[in-house]
């Protein structure tokens, strides 16, 4: 059989008007015979939200589904930590609210970087995913009548955000995990927990398999499917200190990204301004606090430098509410890059407060006098005790210190409209993409994507996959197999050995710390050149000197962390080699060199209207960029203003 | 502040375990028990000597990956905290902690504090869901959930799965995890369809995974990271006697 042709950056945008797209592409795709989906194998790397709900709906649908992850139980996955809400298109408000107006904002939001087509489906999917949710039992805020509930959120003008308390994530993700678990029982779905994917197998061009770790006895296994789907999260913890969870890595994605995926974006990162300090230097993470403070809280440093007095004695007019100063309309509530940029300035002049002087404060004394302190606990009561709990302060008598942290990767594995990735019968889904938020995602709308991809995506662009290619049986017997099986067996093993000096989490660390420092929120031509020299140093001393106690063979945790680092450590120079070719800035990436003569983000249409997919070409440091054009003909291309 | 801890360390579940007592120096008030944790296992891995395993994943409390026994205690006693989110200002210098994986028949030690916890996902699957096929939904607003209701299932949905309660049970009873998910479940008016099967389903797994049954200690809730109130027991036992009363004879 002929190799399967690599089709590069192919969007596979369907005619028509954009309202139509989805429902044309619908009725192009080809279906499967209920009768012979059980004869079709599909393989789910993730069981976070995307994960989840993909397995559950292709479960159900009749598929033979194999789910893996790498935490004891799918319900552990990431998505469980997202606190605000999900965003859909309901109008249930009555305030204006349209597809066309959250297609809109989402655009206009992720800075002119994301495809039309996507969004605007993503959009329309919305609202279909609260009737999903609400049918499995999510208990989503009500009203006293028992309609839902909604809230504003994230800098738009409408209330279209559903929510569930502060932890909406964990709801959606337990009623996906619940659906998943009922697949499970009813013998469609194999779960696999406690296994890591640590490689892709292609059969003649196409994914037809992994290539796994079993995290408990340390066995390498190989599993073949028609079809593999990874749905495996974000890549943020490049950064060693972000909100992400401490697992989540990019091996997944990178592994196949070294087998021919293209990757989209990789500079795209976001940078969340509400987090609690780091507050010393064996920090192993950093704790959101929810975006939603930003409404009745007032940001401010003191106005001069190296001010180290007690809040409460720097008196008023020694006192710079920069954002509200510098941006009238928006105040406290300009979008997430902008915040976080200006509190990095503001600290970078030396007014930064809190230890080290990385934090600003976030006050809540004018909303406490008016609104009175038990109607601020009502609404954030759960996030105040939250901060005392890590901090030991109480928010109500002083204000609480927060600073930008790592929060989300817009960047990912580039898909075509289908949700494909450049290698045929690999699809990708959830943050592990690079789709639909462009240069910055708007707050409640990861669930959102994750939940379109998994629930109303992948069960139509998989089967038309399995209906519109002749697949050849293929099972782990295969070579191709016991080739990757062995490749992965030799570098467990290599890893092993070293031997050396240096612990993982030592090398993480400076790894994060290089990638802040000049990948972070501001980026200089210099700073990522220079990392662009450091990272592949510090991997070359991964290889030679990194320090794993114990086998393979066992429950190693270290070896766990150790494989998910050493991607990191190639993932990270590609970032920063997006970074340097991406000239001009927009949305989360901030390049110092381009900016208006008042210091905003200034993009440079003309000649970065595009989105960068990288080519691996060979180890150290070798990558080819391919540039798929964006056409924006339903949102204006415009300079954002928040004023 | 300097800490004396014993800590189980168990190679694997068929090896035998024990005790190990290790020192650790300039633990400063501001870190998290887990970032003591960590100190010690990059201290641990420079002598050459394995770190300890334990389990963990999000760090602020929700995933549930987090949970060993801190003098007995798990998530080490404070009220509505997991271990993950435990300060190291509630300890003082020269302190003595006794750091052991959740005990349960149920749950076998895997490595040192980690445990393999999956029969609570088992018993999810004998109920623990409300059939809902993607694609079938009607519009979200079409089912009315009373608030009330909607913040009982709230307060019972908050359930993270880390399986402190059984290790706080005498009985290593699973009660208030079952309770909790049945409680959420059948509390929304689009839980009623399978009220009957999810409470016996659910409460038959609970038997077959080998765990134990209430007595009404109450430490099960005294120790919940999310306070889950032992009431939801209750509402488990009364919704079985009613389940089983309709399909007596079946």
């Amino acid at each position: 059989m002929e190799p399967a042709r690599i089709e590069m950056l192919e969007s596979k945008i369907p005619s028509g008007p954009i309202e139509r797209k989805w429902e044309k592409a619908r009725f192009d795709m080809k279906l499967v015979n209920p009768a012979n989906r059980r004869k079709h194998r599909i393989i789910i790397v993730g069981s976070g939200l995307a994960g989840a709900s993909a397995a559950a709906s292709l479960g159900q649908q009749g598929y033979n589904v194999d789910c893996f992850s790498f935490h004891d139980s799918p319900r552990r996955a990431h998505s469980i930590a997202a606190q605000g809400g999900i965003n859909a298109a309901k109008n249930y408000r009555n305030d204006g609210d349209s597809i066309f107006r959250l297609f809109y904002d989402t655009v206009k939001g992720g800075d002119f970087r994301a495809r039309e087509a996507n969004v605007y489906r993503l959009a329309q999917i919305s609202v279909n995913i609260i009737d999903q949710c609400v049918a499995q039992g999510v208990p989503f805020a009500r009203e006293y009548g028992g309609l839902l509930d909604t809230r504003s959120f994230g800098g738009v003008q409408v209330s279209r955000t559903f929510y569930a308390r502060g932890q909406t994530g964990q709801q959606l993700l337990l009623g996906a995990y619940q659906a998943l678990e009922e697949q499970v029982a009813a013998g469609s779905v194999k779960m696999h927990s406690r296994s890591e994917m640590l490689d892709l197998v292609l059969v003649n061009g196409r994914a037809r398999g992994i290539i796994t770790r079993d995290l408990v006895s340390g066995a390498i296994e190989s599993h073949a499917a028609d079809v593999v789907v990874l749905a495996t999260g974000g890549y943020g913890n490049v950064f060693y200190l972000s909100t992400n969870a401490k697992g989540s890595n990019a091996t997944a994605i990178w592994r196949a990204h070294r087998r021919g995926a293209l990757f989209g974006n990789p500079c795209f990162t976001q940078i969340h301004p509400t987090c609690i300090p780091v507050s010393n230097e064996n920090q192993s993470k950093l704790t959101l606090m929810s975006e939603s403070l930003r409404n009745d809280g007032r940001v401010w440093v003191p106005k001069k430098k190296g001010d180290n007095r007690a809040p409460a004695g720097i008196p008023e007019d020694e006192r710079d509410y920069y954002l509200e100063r510098r941006y009238p309309s928006f105040g406290n509530l300009v979008p997430r890059d902008v915040a976080s940029r200006n509190a990095k300035e503001v600290c970078d002049e030396g007014r930064g407060v809190g230890p080290g002087g990385q934090g600003v404060y976030l006050d809540f004394a004018d909303a406490i006098g008016r609104l009175g302190e038990a109607q601020v606990r009502e609404k954030y009561g759960n996030l105040f005790d939250m901060y005392e709990e890590i901090t030991g302060e109480n928010a109500y008598k002083v204000p609480m210190r927060i600073f930008p942290a790592v929060h989300y990767t817009m960047g990912g594995l580039w898909v075509d409209y289908q949700l494909m990735s450049t290698l045929p019968g690999l699809f990708v889904a959830g943050e592990a993409n690079f789709s639909d938020h462009g240069a910055n995602r708007l707050g409640a709308s990861a669930l959102m994507q994750g939940l379109a991809d998994g629930y109303f995506i992948l069960p139509y662009t998989l089967p038309n996959y399995i209906a519109s290619n002749t697949l050849e049986k293929v099972d782990t017997s295969h070579p191709a197999f016991a080739e990757v099986k062995d490749e992965v067996a030799k570098r467990v093993a290599r890893m092993v050995n070293v031997r050396g000096k240096r612990t993982v989490d030592s090398i993480h660390k400076e790894l994060g710390r290089m990638m802040w420092e000049n990948c972070g929120m501001a980026r200089t031509e210099a700073g990522l050149r220079s990392n662009l020299a450091g990272i592949p140093a510090l991997r070359e001393e991964f290889w030679h000197n990194v320090n794993i106690i114990g086998s393979g063979e066992e429950l190693n945790q270290s070896l766990e962390k150790a494989g998910r680092v050493a991607d990191f450590l190639e993932l990270g120079e590609l970032i920063c080699l997006d970074a340097l070719q991406r000239a001009e800035s927009c949305g989360g990436h901030f390049r110092v060199e381009s900016q208006t003569p008042d210091g905003e983000a200034l993009r440079d249409d003309e000649r970065f209207s595009y989105a960068s997919a990288w080519e691996w070409k060979g180890d150290g440091g070798q990558w080819e960029l391919q540039k798929e054009p964006l056409a924006f003909e339903h949102v204006h291309l415009a300079q954002r203003s928040y004023k | 502040m300097n800490l004396t801890l014993k800590i189980w360390r168990q190679q694997n579940a068929k090896a035998p375990g024990g005790f190990a007592t290790y020192q650790v120096q300039d633990v400063t008030p501001d870190m998290s028990f887990l970032e003591m944790l960590d100190l010690l296992n990059e201290n641990l891995q420079a002598k050459g000597e394995p770190p300890v395993a334990f389990e963990h994943d999000c760090r602020e409390g929700i995933c549930g990956s987090c949970g060993f026994l801190i003098n007995g205690v798990a998530h080490g006693g404070r009220r509505g905290t997991t271990v993950c989110q435990l300060s190291m200002r509630f300890f003082k210098d020269g302190d003595c902690l006794t750091l052991e994986p959740w005990r349960a028949r149920a749950f076998p030690v895997l490595r040192d504090l980690a445990v393999d916890r999956s029969p609570f996902d088992r018993i999810i699957q004998a109920g623990g869901f409300i059939t809902a096929p993607t694609g079938g939904a009607p519009d979200a607003n079409a089912i009315l959930v009373p608030k009330d209701a909607a913040e009982t299932a709230f307060d019972a949905a908050a359930c993270i799965g880390c399986g402190a309660c059984v290790a706080a049970c005498p009985n290593a009873a699973a009660m208030l995890f079952t309770a909790a998910k049945v409680t959420h479940l059948n509390a929304l008016p689009q839980g009623q369809p399978q009220r009957d099967r999810r409470t016996l389903g659910m409460v038959a797994a609970m038997t077959e995974e080998l765990f134990g049954s209430c007595t009404n200690h109450g430490e099960c809730e005294a120790v919940c990271p999310k306070k889950i109130p032992i009431e939801f027991i209750g509402k488990m036992n009364r919704d079985l006697i009613c389940a089983t009363l309709h399909h007596r004879g079946e």
